[in-house]
């Protein structure tokens, strides 16, 4: 893509482009977490809680170490946890909506059904309850995360599917003899791209939002400095009655920035790849605002 | 289909989600390692004898589906089981909790639903205003924000002015308190924990009010409302917000899950003693009966909303015959 081409998208949609650079700036930060961190994230480098200085711009956390160091090293495994956890939450989602909407009659209303019952079962208490069972490694945060939130991209796919199932080019496919899985796999997921593209930023989001949930009840990863955990280690460390402000802001920050980052490209290639997705009907959550 | 037979239908569904529930309670902790005897076996005074007559005691010796029956008989009686760490009945553990939780949680939605709908509805009158971008980007912003860490920053700010911790002061008894005393002192310390609820859930809930009303604000009657020359303020309250109430009461008690789940992590933060505190403290303790239980109360208290959100669809609006 050129280069002309890209700053004329970012104009017609500035919102999404703004999130899009964002999104790449974390993204590199992260990767160059090891290069731009002056110190190692297991370094003691000064005292309990020191306040932000010229050598350290945001301060020690309640061991001694840097808080920016922390920060970047933090936003490796958020977003390893949110595009993994989003990524299996996918691949159940999408099959079960693909099958469900495709293949319609009874496999559909025992899917639907199913993708019901889960949708109203509340997500952080179940999360507890599995993390707590479980064990605590990211392995774990991810796959739980990603099992329980695939009833929502289900649900989507599987009204796009059913949609697609009564396209002419399907049913010619289908006169001419190709299989269900042959349909399915060159004629309807290609389709259903845009969409599951789109629903893998939302998803993105929400998983680093119940990272941080996890790893604040004591669930996650003792090892994994995620940002959740930088939260939850200023709330545990004391950071209050010590008013170190720089240990419990900038983590929570940082997620948000992340996290609205997220909803604006989603929105942005929700508007982009799928015009006849006009509805506000995604998720609660990331609720369309655009008209 | 009649209105009687619909409600019989969702009264059924929510029955069958509870069961559901109950019954993944049930799955995970029976493919744990181990069950609650495993805790003796680390125990050098207690001898297999005391682990079998534990296992027999507690129905563990008999097969998986006796077990799920009996379990499935105990719920039905409301039984939840009985707490590892105080040996209380489980329901006696999380009930004060769960009242303790409820004005909190009213607290913080009204503050939340007020502020929403205020929001929602100023950036969707003046749509494409600055009225309406900023309150949007805020909304977008606040709804992204960890719960947790709004309760946080709320502390850092407002520490030294409200309570910070705890649901009442523990010295004001002894002043001999009028009830109002014990009021004011009680809603002190739910200001904090209610006003972050409010504050992260008041983003979402605008974006819904906004989109709603933006919806209905598109119809043909408000065209026609408008040439009948009403008032600006009428249209959106007479017409618009009236025909936008069903989505936006069904979209938040959709939202009625996420509501606990905020909980869960704000009296955390808090120190308030409801349910979600009372789950935290199961976490660290591993004391899985409560755990089970605190979940299975939770489900039921959501479905309970989403079919108060079903029954009041009907009053909302007229059309629904389901």
């Amino acid at each position: 893509m050129s280069l002309t081409k890209l700053w004329r998208m970012a104009r017609r949609q500035p919102g999404g482009a703004a999130g899009a650079a964002v999104l790449a700036a974390i993204a590199v930060a992260a990767l160059l977490a090891p290069v731009l961190a002056r110190s190692g994230p297991r370094e003691k480098v000064g005292g309990v809680y020191q306040a932000p200085s010229w050598a350290h711009p945001l301060g020690l956390d309640d061991a001694g170490i840097d808080m920016a160091t922390l920060l970047l090293w933090g936003a490796r495994t958020s977003l390893l946890v949110g595009f993994a956890a989003a990524a299996v939450a996918m691949l159940i989602g999408g099959a079960v909506g693909l099958a469900a909407g495709y293949l319609g009659g009874r496999t559909d209303t025992i899917a639907m059904r199913i993708t019901d019952y889960l949708l109203v079962i509340p997500d952080i208490p179940l999360l507890l309850i599995v993390a707590a069972v479980w064990g605590r490694s990211l392995t774990s945060v991810i796959l739980i995360i990603g099992l329980l939130s695939w009833t929502r991209t289900a649900r989507v796919v599987r009204a796009q599917a059913r949609g697609l199932r009564e396209r002419v080019y399907v049913k010619r496919a289908k006169a001419i003899g190709a299989g269900n899985l042959r349909i399915l796999a060159h004629h309807v997921l290609p389709q259903t791209v845009p969409l599951l593209s789109t629903l893998t930023i939302f998803a993105v989001g929400n998983a680093i939002l119940t990272e941080t949930a996890i790893a604040f009840l004591g669930l996650g990863d003792p090892t994994a400095i995620s940002w959740g955990r930088l939260i939850q280690n200023a709330f545990d460390g004391q950071a209050l009655s010590r008013q170190a402000w720089w240990a419990i802001v900038p983590p929570g920050l940082a997620v948000g920035v992340l996290i609205v980052a997220c909803t604006l490209v989603g929105r942005a290639l929700e508007e982009r790849l799928n015009p006849r997705l006009r509805g506000g009907h995604l998720s609660v959550r990331t609720f369309r605002v655009a008209p | 289909m009649g209105r009687g037979e619909y409600v019989v239908r969702r009264l059924g569904f929510a029955l069958v989600t509870v069961w559901i529930a109950a019954t993944i309670n049930f799955v995970i902790f029976r493919a744990a390692p181990g069950d609650a005897s495993s805790q003796y076996e680390t125990c050098s005074t207690c001898s297999a004898a005391f682990r079998e007559h534990l296992r027999e005691e507690l129905g563990l010796n008999r097969s998986l589906p006796e077990q799920y029956l009996l379990y499935l008989k105990g719920l039905a009686q409301g039984d939840l089981g009985e707490s590892f760490q105080t040996r209380r009945p489980v329901w006696d553990e999380l009930v004060d909790p769960l009242l303790n939780t409820l004005p909190m949680l009213a607290l913080g939605m009204a503050l939340g639903l007020g502020l929403g709908l205020l929001v929602g509805v100023v950036s969707a009158w003046r749509r494409r205003t600055v009225a309406d971008w900023a309150p949007v980007s805020v909304s977008l912003f606040l709804s992204a924000l960890p719960v947790q860490w709004v309760g946080l920053v709320l502390l850092l700010l407002l520490g030294g002015v409200l309570p910070t911790a705890g649901i009442a002061d523990p010295y004001l008894r002894f002043t001999d308190p009028s009830w109002w005393d014990v009021l004011v002192d009680r809603l002190a310390h739910m200001v904090l924990p209610a006003l972050t609820i409010g504050l992260v859930w008041c983003g979402s809930w605008a974006l819904i009010v906004r989109s709603a009303l933006l919806d209905s604000l598109g119809e043909d009657y408000i065209l026609t409302a408008r040439a009948k020359g009403l008032s600006n303020w009428a249209i959106v309250r007479r017409y618009a917000l009236r025909n936008a109430l069903p989505p936006i009461v069904t979209l938040i008690c959709l939202t009625a899950g996420y509501l606990v789940a905020g909980a869960l992590l704000v009296e955390t933060v808090f120190s308030y003693p409801g349910i979600g505190l009372e789950l935290y403290q199961a976490v660290r303790n591993r004391d899985y009966a409560v755990l089970q239980g605190g979940f299975l109360l939770l489900t039921a208290a959501i479905v309970l909303a989403n079919l108060a959100a079903d029954l009041l669809h009907f009053r909302l609006d007229p059309r629904v015959t389901a």
